[in-house]
């Protein structure tokens, strides 16, 4: 079964590992081989299990059968106290750190060097700190307050904790799914430094095309269970998809030709002023979008996207200024409310934070939004609610044990596929879409496109915000392209190339302030 | 082309077994074998005159703690309910008694007890209605805002009253404390407290668990954002069941009073903590989005029978105190432990 790949012996080694949770069999012989100072990336659809075999190795819970090898030794991990211990550490998506705490503080945290005198001794954490920060040439205040850093950033001091904890193996959860391109490249870079370390890694994404860079082998999980192991290649693109859903993709963005009607959505001199002051958020856009119409909205991290997005909904209405017509009639929207009202809606870029309730149920949370379509005389009735969240999870294909189970429980896919029905359930005539398919599997992301198309054929105006250049490419019909709030360009489909995108897309330099 | 239906969700049930069933119904195993438990070891527990003491003594509670439950379920915390309860008795008795006088137009406004009841009921209203504007337009924390309340109610019962209770409040006015179902057949027994705080506990549940306010209580707690963002009336909801809490411990104030057929300065107090506890036995979550009134009736129940049993059983007051914190710390650490499996 394990690739031949060099001479190094596996630094970890993980066999026949089956896991089960109440009504999941979430493993069922799943592995994974890690060597020194290589990169294993590992591939798989959502509900494949990637999470599951990550917890078990970083300690979180017990396998039910399989074994773990660290250098050829068997181990059980009792706790993630005990797999630190042991060298192997984790980097969650959500990152663990305390935004209160300096830079320093959180990458010694727990064991901060005392003074004499019992305290903590300031000089040599930071002096300590600063010896990691510069392992992985990066350049941080070790006494910033990490609250004050940008992700990117966060996410290398997590890196830079788990190598001041001798980490042997690290895992990487999706760690570029909120990077902007730039901190991407700086994350790679630190990849590079820890394979020169010795430092072995395990690297789950979705983003094929990152793999080249780092990837020395490849693992891919389906259904709980290893289907492929090999070093990595990058002409087998096509088979790791394949091998990944199990069947062919033949077309990733299913968009049929469209004949777009009559305006549905106009905004004009649509602007967000930022709450502190300063440079407006969104400044002066005016757009249209069209009934049968999508409109894709590209920018880099920072651009205005999402405020555009929000401010449209009504979630921004004390800094929003501008016209906005819906369907040629004059709109006033200040609230959610307003805006469903109008006839938009919106699936919001960080679903866990705006777009559910985790707690609830798939049909609690598809009625959140639509209530009163399900209300007599006051009362919510269970039965209408159970009758149209049935109808939309078979329509969007939700997977779920019932309807009645707590979206929180659902993959991340899934989770998105839930905002959207919620979003849909309101009938509306325009669909704000922001990142609809961030974190989520490709089977579910080609899903979500045909849905894209299914609705933008069916009359709708649809606007897609993506900082995906293949994604807002392959599924536009006309792109506009977003710098520091403002629109710096306009394609149409077809005559859009990634170069010219980009190239719009970062802001133009700004000339030396000029001194007073 | 067709709709993505690549594959077809198979809608099954969750899987039913005896230990599931166990931790879900645990309150009321808990309850039942503390009633087991006592009806062995005393004589009394099933006397008709334990019996209604049992029922009188959680009425207040109910009142309490079922619109505590509201409360928590946004999120929030209510901890003036014990005050409101005092404030609302002592407008009730004085307006009752001696009615409201207005001196500067020479006029005595006379209360019938009923009319006095209601302006009790009012008054917690009012109070509720405070609580949730320093929660929403103020954007004070909920833990705050009702310690503010709490001090600022219980200050008001002492100026209303001088500091003196108020009694003597005639025999009309007590039955609804010291009443009974005496027209219906088999059930002449039952207090009339009970059917009170029963009714409305019945009618806060259906608004809880079948109403779009009732639905929105659970999202606001489970997830602001979310719930905002489908353009649900977050402050709304929040002043909504802040309102409730207060009519309630309005109407809780009342029945205490008509019991006591008196109403003293310092009711109430700490009776906030009787709510919180059959609110969280109930398996309600203090960070929102948890939990039902058919939990915190059982919670209650529980907190009830456990107080009149250690009393039958001749615990020390001292050492009850000890017990109903372990049954509390309890209750919570098996909700904890169990969270994930329901």
């Amino acid at each position: 079964m394990t690739p031949t790949v060099g001479d190094s012996p596996p630094l970890l080694e993980a066999r026949g590992i089956s896991k089960a949770f109440p009504g999941v069999q979430a493993l069922a012989g799943a592995g994974i081989t890690v060597r020194s100072g290589r990169l294993t990336a590992l591939l798989g659809e959502n509900g494949a299990g990637k999470s599951t075999l990550m917890n078990i190795l970083a300690g979180v819970f017990p396998p039910d059968a399989g074994t773990i090898a660290l250098d050829g030794r068997p181990v059980t991990f009792r706790s993630p106290r005990a797999a630190r211990a042991a060298g192997v550490s984790i980097i969650f998506q959500e990152l663990n750190l305390v935004g209160g705490l300096s830079v320093a503080e959180n990458i010694v945290l727990g064991r901060q060097p005392l003074t004499p005198w019992g305290l903590v001794d300031r000089h040599r954490m930071h002096a300590d700190a600063r010896d990691v920060l510069a392992m992985l040439d990066l350049d941080i205040d070790p006494a910033t307050p990490v609250e004050r850093l940008k992700v990117g950033t966060r996410q290398m001091v997590e890196i830079a904790k788990a190598l001041s904890l001798d980490a042997r193996l690290l895992i990487l959860d999706e760690p570029t799914s909120a990077l902007t391109e730039h901190e991407v490249e700086t994350l790679f870079r630190v990849i590079r430094r820890l394979k020169d370390r010795g430092v072995g890694m395990i690297y789950i994404t979705h983003r094929l095309d990152e793999l080249p860079q780092i990837a020395d082998d490849v693992t891919i999980f389906r259904d709980g269970m290893l289907v492929h192991e090999a070093a990595f290649s990058a002409r087998d693109r096509a088979e790791y998809v394949r091998r990944m859903v199990g069947r062919d993709l033949a077309d990733l963005y299913p968009r049929s030709p469209s004949a777009p009607g009559r305006p549905l959505l106009q905004l004009d001199g649509f602007a967000v002023a930022r709450p502190a002051g300063g440079q407006p958020l969104v400044a002066d856009v005016s757009l249209a979008v069209h009934a049968g119409e999508v409109v894709g909205l590209f920018g880099l991290m920072g651009a205005g996207r999402t405020e555009l997005m929000e401010a449209v909904y009504g979630l921004h209405s004390r800094g929003t200024t501008g016209r906005v017509r819906i369907d040629g009639a004059e709109a006033t929207i200040r609230s959610p409310r307003d805006a469903l009202a109008a006839g938009l809606a919106l699936a919001p870029e960080d679903r866990k934070a705006d777009g559910l309730v985790l707690g609830m149920s798939i049909a609690e949370n598809i009625s959140m939004a639509s209530l009163d379509q399900v209300t007599q005389a006051g009362i919510v009735s269970r039965r209408g609610e159970a009758r149209r969240a049935a109808e939309a999870v078979s329509r969007l294909a939700i997977k779920a044990p019932t309807i009645a189970h707590a979206v929180g429980t659902l993959s991340g896919g899934n989770q998105q596929k839930v905002v959207l029905a919620k979003g849909l359930a309101c009938n509306p005539r325009v669909l704000l879409l922001d990142e609809p398919t961030r974190g989520i599997d490709i089977g579910a992301k080609r899903e979500i496109y045909s849905l894209i198309d299914q609705l933008a054929r069916g009359g709708m105006a649809i606007l897609v915000a993506s900082s995906e250049l293949p994604e807002i490419l392959g599924i536009s019909d006309r792109i506009l392209v977003l710098a520091e709030g403002r629109v710096t360009a306009e394609f149409a489909r077809g005559a859009a190339t990634e170069q010219a995108i980009l190239h719009a897309a970062i802001p133009p330099q700004r000339p030396p302030a000029a001194v007073a | 082309m067709p709709p993505p239906t690549a594959d077809t969700t198979p809608l099954r049930t969750a899987t039913a077994g005896l230990v599931p069933l166990l931790v879900r119904f645990r309150s009321v195993l808990a309850l039942a074998v503390l009633v087991l438990l006592l009806s062995l070891t005393t004589d009394s527990f099933w006397s008709e005159k334990n019996l209604q003491n049992v029922l009188r003594q959680i009425s207040v509670n109910l009142c309490l703690s079922v619109g505590m439950t509201l409360v928590v379920l946004t999120g929030g915390i209510d901890l003036s309910v014990g005050s409101t309860l005092a404030l609302a008795g002592a407008v009730t008795a004085g307006l009752a008694k001696s009615g409201l006088r207005l001196e500067r137009i020479n006029t005595l406004i006379e209360f019938t007890p009923a009319g006095a009841m209601l302006a009790g009921v009012a008054t917690g209203l009012v109070v509720g209605l405070v609580n949730g504007a320093a929660v929403t337009a103020f954007r004070l924390p909920p833990f705050v805002a009702t310690l503010g309340m709490l001090s600022i109610a219980r200050g008001l019962t002492m100026l209303w009253t001088g500091g003196n209770p108020i009694h003597d409040l005639g025999p009309a006015f007590s039955f609804l404390g010291n009443g009974r179902l005496d027209a219906v057949p088999l059930l002449g027994w039952v207090p009339m407290l009970i059917v009170v705080a029963g009714t409305l506990a019945a009618i806060v549940a259906v608004v809880a668990g079948h109403t779009r306010f009732g639905r929105g209580l659970y999202a606001v707690g489970g997830n602001e954002r979310a719930a905002n963002a489908s353009g649900l009336p977050v402050a709304g909801i929040k002043r909504g069941a802040y309102l409730w809490c207060g009519a309630l411990a309005g109407v809780a104030g009342v029945l205490l009073t008509s019991r006591l057929n008196a109403a003293t300065p310092d009711a109430g107090m700490g009776y906030e903590l009787d709510a919180i506890a059959a609110v969280v036995i109930g398996g309600a979550s203090l960070g929102g989005g948890r939990g039902s009134i058919a939990g915190t009736v059982l919670g209650c129940l529980l907190i009830g029978v456990l107080n009149i049993g250690l009393v039958l059983l001749d615990v020390s007051p001292y050492w009850q105190q000890v017990i109903k914190g372990l049954v509390i710390l309890a209750a919570v650490a098996i909700d904890r432990a169990t969270a994930g499996r329901e």
